[in-house]
């Protein structure tokens, strides 16, 4: 049975994030991102297995290497990936609010 | 805390819509946004300029502890008009996002409330979604960050 990969459980393993963040800032081959880890080789291959088949990277062909790359666009299809920015500005306006809150009553 | 800040980025276009509803009256929220002393509170970044005027411009800068600069952002003023809008552009420097273009309304909804839109253009959609992983990335180095602490200290 060919069950479907869901991008949320992709995203849910901390190697796999990992991996995510170092292909964000350059492609780089199996071997390269395998580098970065303790783990066997083996191991690392079926992350980027189901990376690829969540479409979170794209492999490119090189001559004869194979370069992985983040796919930015299946990225942004994951809402929770858009929260850690839309904190910053909810933390940042509870700031505003709180620091006006105290002009208003000073007057 | 419920969280009342709004994110529209729609896939593939260039720009995004931040919205937020306050529980301050529309003239508290704009004067956060005009008096140095109290940007500086809760932007927590110091203000070197703000010139609230028409072809004004403004700059910020944000140092750690040690009094390194990281952080150096700044921009010019095209249109200013008091507790209605401002539009700008804002660039953060040494960073790889260029030149973004900004629309601020500012809206009043009743005596108490108001509504603040942040409309932010960026000069490409890659550009954009770069930003909006910026957050997202340095959650995952913190976490490394972290894990790298906590194996060290068991080696």
């Amino acid at each position: 049975m060919n069950l479907r990969r869901d991008v949320f459980q992709a995203i849910a393993d901390p190697t796999r994030r990992a991996i995510l963040l170092l292909v964000a800032t350059q492609s780089m081959t199996a071997g390269a991102i395998a580098a970065n880890f303790d783990t066997a080789r083996p191991t690392v291959s079926k992350h980027l297995q189901i990376l690829t088949e969540c479409q979170l990277i794209e492999p490119e062909q090189n001559g004869r290497e194979i370069h992985y790359h983040l796919n930015p666009k299946k990225m942004k299809e994951i809402a929770d990936f858009i929260e850690p920015f839309r904190d910053i500005w909810d933390e940042r306006f509870n700031k505003l609010e709180s620091v006006m809150k105290k002009y208003k009553t000073k007057k | 805390m419920e969280r009342k800040t709004k994110i529209n980025a729609e896939d593939g276009r260039q720009d995004l819509v931040i919205t937020r509803e306050f529980d301050l009256p529309l003239e508290l929220l704009f004067r956060a946004y005009v008096e140095p002393e109290i940007v500086e509170q809760w932007m927590g970044t110091r203000v070197l300029k703000l010139e609230n005027k028409k072809h004004g411009g403004y700059r910020f800068e944000t140092s750690d502890p040690q009094g390194n600069v990281v952080f150096q952002a700044n921009g010019t003023i095209h249109e200013f008009v008091p507790d209605s809008k401002i539009t700008r552009t804002f660039e953060m420097e040494n960073a790889p996002f260029g030149v973004q273009l900004e629309f601020l309304e500012f809206e009043k909804l009743t005596d108490e409330t108001s509504l603040l839109s942040i409309h932010t253009v960026f000069r490409s959609n890659a550009l954009r979604d770069q930003l909006l992983q910026l957050p997202f990335a340095q959650g995952i180095n913190m976490a490394h960050n972290r894990l790298q602490e906590i194996v060290s200290k068991l080696m």
